[in-house]
């Protein structure tokens, strides 16, 4: 068992994310993580997928995804030399006592942003792989966190070879 | 009365080939696709009347409602044949039969709302058994779609998990595209139902017709002919078996592959055992033929699963009613999977060598692959262990016993009819004692394993193959669940001749609570009509049989006239199946009738 990263590229049709889920909730597969959006090509959607399972079930994941008609492209990512980011936005107390340690967390150690500040409390927007995410919110929760919203993984392999349909435009 | 009122529809109907409007129709489409525009702009009801004519529909099964009225108000002008049931579910369930029995794709029409749920279990059925079929079902008009309008429910929403694909109309422009697209998709590759949902102001809209366009289906393309290297692979494994066995299913059918399994058991010697929807695929009086393998398979069939060494799975999916336990199922065998759906492989069973393709193209393949081969001994071995399914007439209580009538039939109809059945043990006795040898004559709902399945699909199947005499094999509870379509069936004067095999019970759940549940007949008891008066309130000629003696009378009565007959066989109350592998079990745990106290006679 183990989490797998997996790309999708589906035709943008009405409907196309409700089969997707229906077919996960259907057959038993847990995802951990799903993010969706249009891609290079217009008409495409990418959805990055991450689920955990043994190698047959993520096989089984895969070849029922491709029965679905609007998918394309299926294609398993986690192998790859990976970039992974995933976007956070955090809501979390602040005090005048609290506020600074906060900031300078935010900003030295993650990188992170603040764009909101309130007289209670901060919205801090975080980005990066899921584990760097986890590890702020580790050490934010103490701070009382009131609110959390994150986007999902979204993955691309470094280098030149690219996950799309066809050949890429070559501009002279 | 019913049958004058419909005649003068089916000769318009006859008269359409030659001349009037269908010859219209045609014009108008060739016209189309010299690239010129009709004069006239014609309503989106007409316009999916015209594709559907395009896709060669003559015949569809449905049910009118406010959805539907303006295609129902234009459907007349056209050369379909609308068959009238009495419920949608009938309208699926027909639809299906008539897929199977001609292999074309079946057409059902409803309106939206409870028209279209009532479609939801034929649907269903067709889904699990791979079955064409293509729903039409009406919806309320786009503006008023969210708005919990009458007779508005989410029907594409709802069968999701149980179609191939379905889909909104939702420009008259669409039209044409989108029904020829749902043709093509119900019967290309693994063939399933396709649910197509138009809104009731798309079929008042007017258009045009667009011309067939080669379709864009990048996300579809199903592997056909499969890959030369695993079909090598295939046939390395096959010439080194000393203990192969073919399991055969659905595909052979849908493929029409029977021609080239018979021609390859031939060359290579190998038996073959047949799943529930495998019959018919291959001859069953072909001395290689071991017949019904799984739960109730015949125990040759399921000890020569338990010892071969290499399994040939060809169209099939190792369903569970086949397997039992997946880790004790076939214990020495290493598997080769031949299907044209690349997610059954390895979805129950790990694979040894995976085909993915067409089981016809497959077939071919291997043909010119492998060379005769000889299990002489093997075969022999099986044989040896064949024992008869009990076929006595009457029991020690001197009541008629269900096996002895589906032995009669399969005699006296000499094994050439088409038989249609609910599910339950009727339906497993039919599977073991009428032998099929013609492709396509048997039609039975496996993997939904719906009851209320064999009246309707009958009337289908007879629609479809006319010339067909057709029996419904269903039981006193089954039958209960559809039997309204009698209607239809004098109505259209089918061929059909339902046979109900009544021993008062819902038999199969009864004989799993004798067996498993320590007798607790839990609310299996079932009490049914008197059929005779039912088949003769219906205008049905019906009788009843209740001695062995009368059996061979009343088959070759009903069979003395063309058209409708009902025959009620009264049988044996406590009669079980025998054999039976308990469900999640194995080989090792199967029960045959000569171990149990039943067997004493």
């Amino acid at each position: 068992m183990r989490s797998h990263t997996l790309v999708v590229l589906v035709e943008d049709k009405p409907g196309v994310m409700n089969r997707i889920v229906s077919l996960f909730r259907q057959r038993g597969f847990n995802i951990d993580s799903i993010a969706v959006g249009p891609t290079e090509t217009p008409g495409l959607s990418r959805i990055t997928l991450v689920a955990k399972g043994d190698d047959r079930k993520i096989e089984q994941l895969v070849k029922q995804l491709y029965k679905v008609l609007e998918v394309i492209k299926i294609t398993d990512v986690t192998d790859d030399n990976l970039i992974q980011r995933e976007l956070a936005l955090i809501k979390v107390n602040a005090t005048d006592r609290t506020r600074s340690d906060i900031m300078r967390l935010v900003s030295d150690v993650y990188r992170a942003r603040i764009v909101d500040a309130a007289p209670d409390s901060l919205v801090i927007e975080v980005t990066g792989p899921p584990e760097k995410i986890e590890s702020l919110i580790t050490l934010i929760r103490p701070y009382g966190i009131k609110e959390l919203a994150r986007t999902g993984v979204v993955a691309m392999a470094r280098g030149s070879r690219a996950v799309a349909i066809g050949q890429p435009e070559v501009v002279a | 009365m019913t049958v004058e009122r419909r005649a003068p529809n089916r000769d318009a109907r006859r008269g359409w080939g030659k001349e009037g409007k269908g010859m219209a129709v045609e014009t108008r489409a060739r016209d189309m696709t010299t690239e010129r525009q009709p004069s006239e702009p014609q309503l989106g009801a007409r316009l999916i009347c015209q594709a559907l004519v395009r896709e060669g529909v003559d015949l569809i099964f449905g049910y009118p409602g406010g959805a539907v009225i303006p295609l129902y108000d234009v459907l007349p002008e056209f050369p379909i044949h609308h068959v009238l049931v009495r419920h949608e579910q009938g309208a699926a369930h027909a639809a299906d039969g008539y897929a199977r029995a001609t292999g074309k794709v079946g057409v059902c029409l409803a309106t939206s709302g409870p028209g279209a749920t009532n479609l939801v279990t034929g649907i269903a059925t067709a889904m699990m058994d791979s079955v064409p079929l293509v729903a039409i079902t009406g919806q309320v008009p786009q503006h008023v779609i969210g708005m919990d309008a009458f007779q508005e429910t989410d029907i594409t929403g709802i069968t999701i998990p149980i179609t191939k694909y379905n889909v909104v109309i939702r420009s008259v422009d669409e039209i044409g595209p989108v029904i020829q697209k749902a043709f093509y998709l119900a019967k290309s590759g693994r063939p399933g139902p396709v649910l197509i949902d138009i809104p009731k102001d798309v079929q008042l809209a007017k258009g045009y017709l667009a011309p067939p366009q080669p379709l864009n289906l990048p996300g579809y393309r199903p592997t056909i002919v499969p890959h030369r290297r695993q079909i090598r692979r295939a046939a390395e494994l096959i010439r080194q078996a000393r203990r192969p066995l073919i399991l055969a299913g659905h595909g052979i059918l849908i493929s029409g592959a029977t021609e080239e399994l018979v021609r390859f058991v031939e060359r290579v010697q190998i038996p073959v055992g047949l799943t529930l929807l495998g019959i018919s695929g291959f001859p069953a009086s072909h001395p290689l033929c071991l017949g019904l393998v799984g739960m109730h398979g015949f125990a040759h069939a399921n000890r020569a699963i338990h010892e071969a060494d290499v399994i040939i799975g060809i169209g099939m999916r190792f369903d569970d009613r086949v397997t039992g336990r997946p880790s004790e199922f076939a214990p020495h065998a290493k598997i080769i999977h031949i299907d044209i759906d690349p997610a059954e492989i390895g979805k129950v069973l790990k694979t040894e060598v995976p085909v993915v393709g067409d089981a016809r193209e497959a077939l071919k393949l291997l043909l010119e692959e492998l060379e005769p081969l000889r299990h002489d001994e093997w075969i022999e071995t099986i044989q040896s262990w064949s024992r008869p399914i009990r076929t006595a007439p009457s029991g020690p209580n001197g009541v008629l016993q269900p096996q002895y009538v589906l032995e009669r039939l399969h005699v006296l109809t000499e094994g050439k009819a088409i038989v249609t059945t609910d599910v339950g043990q009727h339906q497993m006795w039919a599977a073991q004692l009428y032998k099929c040898d013609i492709p396509h004559q048997w039609i039975s709902s496996g993997g939904l394993g719906t009851m209320g399945f064999g009246v309707p699909s009958a009337m289908g199947a007879s629609l479809g193959r006319p010339e067909a005499e057709v029996w419904a094999v269903v039981g006193d509870g089954g039958v209960q669940m559809t039997l309204y379509e009698f209607a239809t069936i004098v109505d259209e004067q089918c061929n059909v001749k339902v046979a109900i095999i009544n021993n008062g019970y819902l038999g199969m759940v009864r004989q799993w609570q004798q067996l498993f549940h320590n007798r607790n007949y839990s609310e299996t008891p079932i009490s049914s009509p008197d059929y005779v008066l039912l088949g003769q309130a219906y205008r049905m000629p019906a009788r009843r049989v209740t001695r062995p003696a009368e059996v061979d009378e009343v088959i070759q009565w009903a069979r003395s006239f063309r058209g409708p007959a009902l025959i009620e066989f009264v049988v044996n109350q406590e009669e079980n199946v025998y054999p039976m592998i308990p469900s999640g079990g194995s080989f090792r745990e199967m029960i045959d009738v000569y171990e149990t106290q039943e067997g004493e006679w």
